[in-house]
Order: C-alpha cells, then sequence, then structure tokens
C-alpha cells in the first residue's frame, strides 16, 4: 500500500461535478498526514480538457469509447485494475448516482472496506480519522481507517469546492483503458429534463412543502401563500414522488439547487440530500413540529409549529397587511 | 422472471435517536423500526412489473422486530413468496455481512432480477445493493425511478442531478437499486393485511455464520453539535405569524 489519495473525478456531459472538487480538498486534508500525493482519476474518451482545474499533485487518465459516458460496468472494470495495481492509502468516491454504486462494487470485488457518507476527515497523533454521517444527518461516526486501502463515499458540506480547484493544470499520466468488452450496462439515451413552467433554480423567493403539508389538497395553501409574497412553490423529494408536483419544482441532491433570497421550507426535516441544494439560499426559514429535525441547523430562523396550524393564519394575516 | 426484493428495517427518523452505552450504537430500547422507505418504492415496482407480466415475486428481510408486519404487508400487495432471516443480531449486522448472508440464502432462487432500495438511513458501509449484486455476480445500477423488462434485458431510467435521466441497459439477470417506483407504493387496508396473515406463510431461513469484513472501525457516535442552529420564534401561531410577516418585510418581500 502507498500512501497516496485517489480521487475517482465525477463528470456529467463534459463539466466536473461539484463533489469532485470537495473531493479534492478532503484529499489534500489527508495526504498532510499520510505525506503521499493526490492522485485524480479521470476516466473518459476525449475528455482531456477536463483536468484543467483540478487541484491534484497529478492525474491519471483512462480514455476509452466505452467510458465517454458513465455507465457501472465499465467504471468498476477500470477502476478494479488502477486501484489493485497501486494500492492507495484511500479512494474517495462521491456519495452520488455515480460514486455511491462503483464504491460498493469494488468493495465487495476486492475486499476493501469501506466508509459511506464522510463529510470530513481529521487525525489524532498521526491516525487519520473519518467522520461520516447516518440516520439523515441526526447520528455522526467517527473511527479509524483500517491498516489497508480503503474506499470512502463523500457528501458536501465539510470542504469548500474551491479549495478544489487550481488555476494550473495538474501532470497527467495517460493510462490505458483494460479490455472493455461484454459489458452488461450499456447507455442507451440520455433523457432531458421536462420542459419547465418556472426555473425555481432562478426564483429568488421560494415556498418550498415537504412531507409536513400531509395531503395533496394542502399544496394549495402553499401556492396561495406564494402567490401573496410574490413566490412559486417547490418542494422536497416525498412530495414530488407522491405525484403531487412535478419533478421540475423538486429541490436536492437529484432536483434542483437553489440560490432564494427567501427559502421558506415548510414541514420539511432537512434531509442531507436535500440540504445539499439549498445551501445558496440567502435567508432561510424553517416551520417544522421536529425540535430536532436537521434543517433547522441551515436555517436563519425556526419556528417549532405545525405547519397546518400556521398557513392559513399566516395567509389571512398576509391579505390583511397588505390590505387585500 | 423471478424477482426478488431485499427489505431492510431502519430507525424511525421521526422518533429521538439516543447513543447507547458502548458509545458506538444507536440506543435499540428507544429505536422505533419502519421500513426503509426506498425499499417500500422495490416491493412497489416488483408488484407493478408483476401485474404487467407474469413475474414471481419473494421478499426477503432480516429478522428484526417489525419485519412479519412488513412482509405480511408485502404479500396483500401482491408478493408471493415471504422469508425472513433469522439468526441475525440487529445491533450487530453491517450492509456487508447482510449482503454476504443475503447472497447465499438467494443464490438457489436464481433471481432474474433483484431489486433493493437505493439507500437507506443507517448505512455505514455502502448501500446493500451494490454489495449484494456483487456477491451474486450481477450487475447493479442505482438511483432508478422506472423499470421495463424487455426480453434478456431490462431499461432502467437513472437519475442525475437536475432532473436529467439517463436510460441505461442492463443485462439480466441484474441488480436495481430503486430511488422511486413509478407510481407511489400502494395503500394497503390493515384489515387485507390481517387477512393475509391467516394464508400466507413467512419461510424462516437460519444464517449460521455472518462475516462483516469491509466494514469500518467505529470509536465514537455522537449527535451533532448544535453549531448556529436557527433563531428560533416562539409563540402559538398568531405571534409566531406576526413575527414572519416582520421578517417578510425586512426581507423587502412583503
Amino acid at each position: 500500500m502507498n500512501q497516496d489519495i485517489y480521487v475517482v473525478i465525477e463528470h456529467l456531459r463534459n463539466q466536473v461535478s461539484d463533489i469532485s472538487f470537495v473531493m479534492l480538498a478532503a484529499a489534500h486534508a489527508l495526504t498532510k498526514e499520510t505525506n503521499g500525493s493526490v492522485v485524480g482519476l479521470l476516466l473518459g474518451e476525449n475528455n482531456q480538457d477536463l483536468v484543467k482545474n483540478l487541484a491534484a499533485d497529478r492525474v491519471i487518465y483512462i480514455d476509452h469509447p466505452a467510458l465517454a459516458e458513465f455507465t457501472s460496468d465499465a467504471y468498476i472494470n477500470t477502476l478494479e485494475n488502477l486501484i489493485n495495481d497501486n494500492q492507495p492509502r484511500v479512494a474517495l468516491f462521491g456519495n452520488t448516482s455515480i460514486g455511491a454504486e462503483i464504491a460498493s462494487v469494488l468493495s465487495a470485488r476486492l475486499d476493501l472496506p469501506l466508509i459511506s457518507s464522510c463529510i470530513n476527515f481529521d487525525s489524532n497523533a498521526g491516525e487519520l480519522l473519518y467522520i461520516s454521517q447516518i440516520c439523515g444527518g441526526k447520528i455522526m461516526i467517527e473511527g479509524g481507517f483500517l491498516e489497508t486501502t480503503t474506499l470512502a463515499t463523500m457528501i458536501p458540506g465539510g470542504y469548500k469546492p474551491e479549495q478544489g480547484q487550481s488555476k494550473e493544470a495538474p501532470e497527467i499520466t495517460i493510462v490505458t483503458a483494460p479490455e472493455l468488452k461484454d459489458l452488461r450496462v450499456t447507455l442507451a439515451q440520455y433523457i432531458e429534463p421536462e420542459v419547465e413552467d418556472v426555473d425555481i433554480s432562478r426564483e429568488p423567493i421560494l415556498i418550498s412543502v415537504g412531507r409536513g403539508i400531509q395531503n395533496e389538497d394542502n399544496i394549495e395553501l402553499a401556492e396561495e401563500l406564494a402567490e401573496l409574497l410574490g413566490g412559486v412553490v417547490c418542494a422536497s423529494r416525498p412530495i414530488v414522488d407522491q405525484g403531487w408536483l412535478p419533478t421540475s419544482r423538486m429541490v436536492g441532491k437529484s432536483g434542483k439547487t437553489v440560490k432564494a433570497k427567501l427559502y421558506l421550507a415548510m414541514g420539511i426535516s432537512g434531509a442531507p440530500e436535500h440540504i445539499e441544494g439549498i445551501t445558496d439560499c440567502k435567508t432561510i426559514i424553517a416551520i417544522n413540529t421536529d425540535p430536532t429535525a436537521p434543517i433547522f441547523d441551515v436555517a436563519n430562523y425556526g419556528a417549532e409549529i405545525d405547519v397546518l396550524d400556521l398557513v392559513e393564519v399566516l395567509i389571512e394575516e398576509i391579505e390583511e397587511v397588505k390590505g387585500e | 422472471m423471478n424477482i426478488v426484493v431485499l427489505v431492510k428495517l431502519v430507525p424511525d427518523l421521526v422518533e429521538e435517536l439516543s447513543i447507547d452505552a458502548s458509545g458506538i450504537k444507536l440506543d435499540d430500547s428507544w429505536l422505533r423500526l419502519i421500513i426503509n422507505e426506498f425499499d417500500d418504492h422495490a416491493i412497489e415496482q416488483a408488484i407493478l412489473l408483476k401485474e404487467q407480466s407474469d413475474a414471481q415475486v419473494t421478499i426477503i428481510a432480516p429478522d428484526i422486530e417489525g419485519v412479519d408486519d412488513v412482509l405480511f404487508t408485502a404479500s396483500a400487495k401482491g408478493a408471493d413468496r415471504l422469508i425472513k432471516l433469522t439468526g441475525i443480531d440487529e445491533g450487530e449486522i453491517n450492509n456487508h455481512a447482510l449482503g454476504r448472508a443475503v447472497a447465499n440464502e438467494i443464490k438457489d432462487l436464481q433471481p432474474d432480477l433483484l431489486l433493493t432500495g437505493v439507500q437507506a438511513n443507517d448505512d455505514l458501509d455502502g448501500p446493500v445493493g451494490p454489495l449484494l449484486a456483487e456477491f451474486l455476480g450481477l450487475p447493479y445500477v442505482g438511483y432508478i425511478s422506472g423499470v421495463k423488462v424487455d426480453n434478456n434485458k431490462v431499461v432502467a431510467r437513472k437519475e442525475y442531478p437536475g432532473g436529467l435521466i439517463a436510460e441505461m441497459e442492463v443485462t439480466l439477470p441484474a441488480a436495481l437499486g430503486i430511488q422511486a417506483a413509478e407510481q407511489p407504493p400502494r395503500y394497503v387496508a390493515v384489515s387485507k393485511v390481517r387477512q393475509t396473515m391467516k394464508t400466507a406463510t413467512i419461510e424462516e431461513k437460519s444464517v449460521s455464520e455472518l462475516d462483516p469484513s469491509g466494514s469500518l472501525s467505529i470509536s465514537k457516535m455522537y449527535q451533532p453539535e448544535v453549531g448556529e442552529r436557527a433563531t428560533m420564534i416562539d409563540g402559538d401561531e398568531e405571534e409566531i405569524t406576526a413575527q414572519l410577516i416582520e421578517l417578510f418585510q425586512e426581507l423587502g418581500v412583503m
């Protein structure tokens, strides 16, 4: 085992994802202890230009037609060889729809330990420590690394993406791809997001609803409130899964990242997947019955009350103040 | 078509969580366990596929308090076969050990399609789906919100950020991590579940040995420090409303 930290660079449609920069920043924190190098692993086809602002000591680039777009089988077979041949101290993956599955499969295939949802790394008397979270961010876990190459998936929050960016392009080593044939997973096509009625990522005032809204009929109350405040309604995942609002209104990891001036979270507990999408909002106000809900950790203002008890009174009062 | 769904029970996050005396485990005396919501979607997706073809749906779950209700509910929705894995200490099992135990049990079932929830809120060592898939030698694709079976392959809709979907073709047999079923999990009345309890049977399979290798070392578990939390607005709905309106005016939205 060497002391390098590998970072599997995630990119989608010719754009490096933010989590890749977060991981590079984390890798630099880790190499301060291990004295190894930060090594980016970039897989693609004619994607070499994506290395240009990666803050890595070097980047291993593997070019192959089967790596042009992400598919699990081709990525896993390629990374299996790289990790097995070089045995880095740690290999980092995003806890995303790309990284989570390849890290898990590689852990099983190579019999290497896997730590999921790491948010931070630290050290104690020369020993590396991870800090990860479970239970929707309500429980933190800390521990050391075993004396073997360790795989870890990362969530955003502990390191700023800017810390993983560099003005200077890193050194590139080109490695030949393994024979990638008989692949069991292939990309048929991308399906673009539905044409949107509104683009919530550009809206300054967002009234966002979660499970606490309880049923579809109550969405109307949120619409009413949004209209009064000149905003639009958006939602957390469960509401969209229920079909109460279209996917274009979903905020979070698999939805949109929003940058509102006012984000009013009504009945949203604030799972990490949701929080990911709202950290750029200026003022967050959260209404929730659960005083321990993680949404209160990121909100500027909060009220511990049932959203359904509040919303009608709020609408009435706003109407009165506005003289309607 | 033989569909197997692996189901886990996880802490209900609506309840307060606490750490036990060991300092590295959740206190299970207070823990309320519920079905992992993504596994509920995996069950729904399996039933939807069964309704479109003549698939046989098997649900498998570790024997944890509350699992019988979960299994009978799945049966009331249309699952054909229920299996629970006994001999598992709920506080001790990790996803690597669970993946190996389940792989051992279901390899004889020769599933054409294996479905699990894409993740669970108690995953410490990666989601169980891709681990199980690899232990069985199956290809895996996660974050799926739509599945069509087409002869010897499935066409699965994989979700990316921003609403982008990748349509992945996966050769059968295969494993998929379900993010959302094509429709919300159906509701079954308690009376129907009770009826099912009289007719359906749960097969018990005992796990002889658990192999947790691949997991991590935990030295500390704790609740996050309360950092800069929200400034709380107290009072009844009238008082909170008054303060919110003041706040809206300050922010210039009113």
